[in-house]
């Protein structure tokens, strides 16, 4: 039973004796609650009736702030969704913007956002897989899966000057180009990784108590997945080789040979395999990145749309134009053709999208953001029900919960 | 999908449930048909159950807020069909002071979105069963995303050291939030600019 939670009511009544109904709040401030979230659990005994999620105790008004910023300006906000993968939120929202103004990303800025799109996703299924680990009781895991996630975050600070929070995608390419010795580093990272990886499983994959608290929990039908609105492993665990990398590809994706893993039996511990092998796929992706880099050796990395990127620095010194367009560009922004888009990416958690309305200004009408853990975190009553309350963890933690992403 | 599949899945959609839509276009290379409100469930159903649609997964539901315009909001679905790797985006405008229907029966998913979007936008959809505030805090009084919803809300809040809990206070900000618009008074700017006042007169 999770040490902090407190037990709120008990019917001991003499009529009701014998029935052992109990109600539990269930964090805000449990480790296992990945974040913010409270629960409160109707039990009978140990075995769960009814869970009500409460959510928003990280609600920022994010959607709301966006409204009164310009384009270039919203971009950091994505960061901060799901903390755990910035650059993939960054990616949906750069996306939808470019969708409206029709503009093209030159080739080497799409790769350069293919690689880091997967060490997002790396860093966010480290996090998740080790910590579901810990909420079992394993601790190891937590501590070999971030050390990995460090020195993903070291690159992180090298490309951006930011370790989490990076703005680096950028409406029309990427903020500025890769060096080669970041390149090569990255390249060596991608050699050592599947290493660590090979450890973990060892720790985890044939680990019984891990086993014996995964296997046949919190398992999703493919009808169940689709009625509920699910997406990325939590559909892939189920069967449904669904990924929108592959099946409405963005970027240069349709160049990169990569497989989708799906599970068979839709529970915790399928859930938890796709993901490792997600890891092993996106490795692959990065090592072909890097190649594809190298290969077409250097060029723009953001459009040369005058009216949407900033001139160089360099160019500021001597041209007068250059001044003014980038004076405009930050104080005023560009301002984006009338009209309404969604874009998706596949991020680590699930579908990732933006929809966005412009009414031709410097800012967005309206810019929803759709998180794929919102749509999981609503299934946690059925897909509880009937579960022991020591299984909410672990079913909270295959879900793969953030709640940046969740409260906005 | 191509643009051009797009405006064939338009017409077959137009054309099925002509009673219930009132306009549908390709733009973007995204396909939006306009829907009656009143309609909207059984149009998710044709949706979901249509050989050629097979929108069987609900994305997300959201509002967006026109306040100048007599039926103030559009209420937006956006559906993903896997059988056809195709979405749609259902929209339908509703006034202040009506309802919109509930999805559940036809989405079960729709529960926390409709919940979202009463949160941020105080329409309600009959036949929900949980209508209840889920994002903002508890007690929250407005509707945030409301375009008459100041940025800065109503109340903020802080620990009290004397009182020993949170306090609730109106916000007091030390510099008044700007918000500059960027309009052109060459171009774009409909209101009156400062010292033009008596040009006209």
């Amino acid at each position: 039973m999770p040490d902090t939670a407190t037990i709120v009511e008990e019917s001991t009544s003499a009529e009701t004796e014998g029935e052992r109904h109990f109600t539990i709040n269930f964090g805000p401030q449990h480790p296992a609650a990945h974040g913010v979230l409270r629960l409160v659990l109707e039990l009978d005994g140990e075995v769960v009736e009814r869970v009500d999620p409460h959510i928003g105790l990280l609600h920022r008004g994010t959607e709301k702030l966006i409204e009164y910023k310009t384009y270039l300006q919203a971009i950091p906000y994505f960061d901060r969704l799901d903390y755990v993968a910035p650059m993939n939120q960054e990616h949906a929202f750069c996306l939808a913007a470019e969708k409206l103004l029709g503009i093209e990303v030159p080739r080497r800025a799409q790769h350069i956002r293919v690689l880091w799109c997967e060490i997002g996703r790396i860093l966010s299924h480290l996090l998740n897989v080790t910590t579901q680990a810990m909420d079992v009781g394993a601790l190891t895991p937590p501590l070999w899966g971030f050390e990995e996630r460090e020195k993903l975050m070291v690159f992180y600070e090298r490309v951006s000057g930011s370790r989490m929070h990076a703005a680096y995608f950028r409406v029309g390419g990427v903020h500025q180009d890769m060096t080669p010795q970041l390149i090569d580093d990255i390249d060596a990272w991608c050699d050592s990784f599947p290493k660590v990886l090979d450890d973990l499983e060892t720790l985890i994959t044939d680990n019984r108590i891990f086993k014996q608290r995964n296997v046949d929990i919190g398992v999703v039908s493919q009808e169940q997945a689709f009625a509920w609105g699910f997406s990325g492993v939590m559909v892939r665990g189920s069967g449904v080789a669904w990924d929108l990398r592959k099946s409405q590809p963005y970027e240069t994706y349709p160049e990169y040979d990569f497989d989708i893993p799906i599970g068979k039996n839709g529970d915790c511990y399928d859930r938890y395999l796709c993901r490792m092998e997600e890891m092993r796929q996106s490795v692959s992706i990065m090592k072909q990145a890097i190649e594809k880099l190298r290969a077409e050796g250097p060029g723009p990395v953001m459009t040369t749309d005058g009216k949407v990127a900033p001139p160089r620095r360099s160019e500021m010194k001597r041209s007068m134009e250059a001044l003014i367009h980038h004076f405009k560009l930050y104080t005023e922004g560009f301002h984006v053709p009338e009209g309404e888009v969604y874009a998706h990416v596949e991020a680590p958690k699930g579908e990732f999208g933006v929809y966005l309305v412009s009414q031709g200004l410097n800012k967005p009408y309206r810019c929803k953001i759709r998180a794929p853990g919102y749509s999981h975190l609503q299934a946690m009553d059925w897909l509880c029900k009937g579960h022991l309350l020591a299984d909410v963890s672990a079913i909270l933690g295959s879900l793969d919960i953030v709640f940046g992403e969740i409260d906005r | 999908m191509t643009e051009e599949e797009l405006k064939d899945l338009g017409e077959h959609i137009a054309g099925a449930i002509e009673n219930d839509v009132r306009g549908w276009k390709v733009a973007f290379n995204e396909l939006t048909i306009e829907v009656n409100a009143a309609r909207i469930v059984s149009v998710l159903k044709f949706l979901r159950e249509d050989v050629l649609c097979r929108f069987i997964e609900l994305i997300d539901i959201t509002a967006v807020d026109w306040p100048e315009r007599a039926k103030r909001f559009d209420v937006v679905y956006h559906l993903l069909s896997l059988h056809n790797n195709s979405r749609i985006r259902v929209k339908a405008q509703i006034g202040e002071d009506e309802t919109m229907p509930t999805a559940i029966e036809v989405h079960p998913c729709a529960n926390w979105f409709e919940r979202e979007v009463f949160d941020m936008y105080g329409i309600v959809f009959s036949g929900h069963p949980d209508m209840r505030r889920i994002l903002t805090d508890y007690g929250f009084e407005g509707f945030p995303l409301r375009k008459d919803f100041p940025l800065t809300g109503h109340l903020e809040v802080r620990y009290d050291d004397q009182e020993k809990r949170v306090v609730y206070e109106p916000v007091s900000l030390v510099q008044d939030f700007r918000n500059f618009d960027y309009l052109s008074p060459w171009e774009g700017a409909k209101y009156v600019l400062p010292g033009d006042e008596k040009a006209k007169s």
